[in-house]
């Protein structure tokens, strides 16, 4: 399905995941973090979804209690820069898939 | 002589030893079948036991019933994997030698991954179901309970059979209301999930039952700890909830033996081809059922049609040909939904459970995602299937290995 964001078209799957990276950009990425209540983007949020799409560039199945190990940020942190449900709001806002972990 | 080494006689392991003491040529194959235990424990029955729907005795028989002639059960732990040598180390020293290994070592609960999980509530007001232990300490707490906060909990994905928590929510309620205590219960279903279940159409159908009987809902609830003083679970961002009984689904973990062998994820899943079910890093070793990493449901139904293509994969390897990519996460589990009703559903990689009718389209007689007895009498009867067909690898009958697109309502 098609949705508009900040006047550019991307397409996303039925819970709003982009079904492709090569549309994903900064601007894209702090609007789906609005639409799921993180207002704005620091620098910590950015070294999270920075550290996430390398993962998933090298085929690195993403899970919580992975990234909690990964030395870039711990649980309690995670959670509170994305509260509720940080893994699928971080990959969402990150323009990733829906991590196998969440389903 | 060549051979062909399964670890784990549980559902995967058992089926795998009847289909290749069939398929594989004896002349030249021998098949030895690893496992440590003397039981076989029918899992699925782990729901119904703590409210005293079976009895232990339905649940529980001998590993050697159901090994077929022919195929060499070894009762040893093994202790660990020698991928480069080919190699098995077991407990008592022996090694064994494989030409083919296939993992079929399950996965477990590990409770020691949260705090205070096997605290000092541990089987006094913290219970699992997922063990046989659990299960029947949990069946002696619910006899005599009388009432309070049941809090049924599940701490992170994956687990197995992910529908059993729902299940147990939905036969608690009914228990309850059996034993005319209903209003003395306080029943809150407590998941790291979004929803009731991982697929947003079953989603729907599930949550509208949660509601229907009065069981509260939290989700994302990432668990922290269980405060044994207390008697409250806490979460990352501080949510608290308290409970009188507490019925959790710890951490489910592949066998230590995965890790001791460096063949595992950080939950000692095996990294597994999902469509050849080859392992990525070895390919003289084969893994299936709940010892994978592939995202399919850890379930018997799935080790079933999983077994099928494995078993076609292996006379493939053995001739040099290429493997059939053929795995395509097909699920087909019944769901208790209590009151002697239950759901049908039937899903796969990329298809979520839908409505529709089983198995045979527009006719059924079972009618995927709506409540039915007969539905229920199908749950029944998976044991049955269970113990005479489904571990001596016999197909059953209309059921096919990967799923069926007509007669459902995408
Ligand atoms: C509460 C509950 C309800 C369920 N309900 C359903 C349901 O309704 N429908 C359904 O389809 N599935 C259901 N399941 C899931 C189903 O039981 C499992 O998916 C299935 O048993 C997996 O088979 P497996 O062979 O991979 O593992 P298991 O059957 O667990 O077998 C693993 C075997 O490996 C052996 N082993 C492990 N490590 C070693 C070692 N180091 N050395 C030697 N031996 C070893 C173990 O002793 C064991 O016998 C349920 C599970 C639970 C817990």
């Amino acid at each position: 399905m098609e949705k508009i964001i900040s006047g550019k078209t991307i397409n996303v799957n039925e819970e709003g995941y982009l079904t492709g990276f090569s549309q994903w950009d900064k601007t894209i990425a702090t609007e789906i973090a609005k639409e799921e209540g993180i207002t704005e983007l620091g620098p910590r949020h950015w070294q999270i979804i920075d550290y996430l799409q390398d993962q998933h560039k090298k085929e690195i199945p993403l899970s919580i209690r992975k990234i909690g190990k990964s030395g870039v940020v711990d649980i309690e942190e995670f959670y509170a820069l994305f509260p509720q449900g940080p893994l699928k709001k971080a990959t969402k806002i990150a323009g990733l898939p829906k991590p196998a972990s969440c389903i | 002589m060549k051979r062909i080494v399964i670890l784990g006689a549980g559902t995967a392991g058992t089926i795998m030893a009847n289909h290749l003491n069939h398929e594989i040529d004896k002349e030249s194959w021998e098949i030895d079948v690893i496992d440590h235990r003397q039981e076989h424990y029918y899992q699925p029955g782990y729901l119904f036991l703590p409210f005293d729907i079976y009895e232990p005795e339905d649940i529980v028989k001998h590993i050697k019933d159901f090994i077929p002639k022919g195929v060499n059960l070894i009762n040893d732990k093994a202790e660990k994997i020698l991928a480069g040598e080919k190699k098995v180390l077991m407990q008592n020293g022996d090694l064994i030698h494989y030409d083919i290994l296939i993992i079929a070592t399950g996965c477990n609960i590990a409770p020691e991954e949260v705090e205070g999980m096997n605290g000092k509530e541990w089987r006094n007001s913290v219970f699992d179901f997922y063990t046989f232990e659990g299960s029947l300490a949990l069946r002696d707490k619910l006899r005599k309970w009388e009432g309070g906060k049941l809090v049924v909990h599940i701490t992170e994905m994956p687990i197995k059979c992910p529908v059993a928590p729902l299940e147990f929510s939905f036969l608690a309620d009914s228990y309850f209301k059996n034993k005319k205590m209903r209003d003395k219960v306080d029943i809150t279903y407590v998941t790291p999930l979004s929803g009731a279940f991982t697929k947003p159409k079953a989603t729907e159908t599930l949550s509208h039952l949660l509601v229907e009987k009065n069981i509260n809902q939290v989700n994302d609830f990432g668990i922290k700890k269980v405060d044994n003083e207390n008697k409250k679970i806490i979460d990352y961002e501080g949510r608290e909830v308290s409970f009188d009984l507490l019925v959790t689904v710890p951490t489910n973990k592949g066998d230590a033996l995965i890790e001791r062998s460096g063949l595992g994820d950080d939950l000692n899943f095996v990294p597994t081809n999902k469509a050849t079910l080859q392992s990525l890093e070895h390919p003289d070793i084969f893994v299936l059922g709940d010892a994978t990493n592939i995202p399919a449901s850890k379930a018997g139904s799935v080790t079933h049609f999983e077994a099928e293509i494995l078993t076609e994969n292996i006379l493939r390897y053995v001739k040099g040909e290429p493997l059939k990519e053929e795995f395509d996460g097909h699920a087909n589990c019944f769901l208790e939904t209590g009151n002697g009703k239950a759901l049908l559903i039937d899903f796969n990689y990329t298809h979520e459970p839908v409505e529709g009718t089983f198995p045979f389209p527009g006719i059924g007689p079972l009618r995927l995602l709506k409540e039915s007895r007969m539905n229920h009498m199908g749950k029944l009867a998976f044991r049955w299937i269970y113990w005479h067909m489904l571990l001596k690898g016999t197909h059953i009958p209309f059921v096919s290995t990967t799923m069926q697109m007509e007669g459902k309502h995408f």
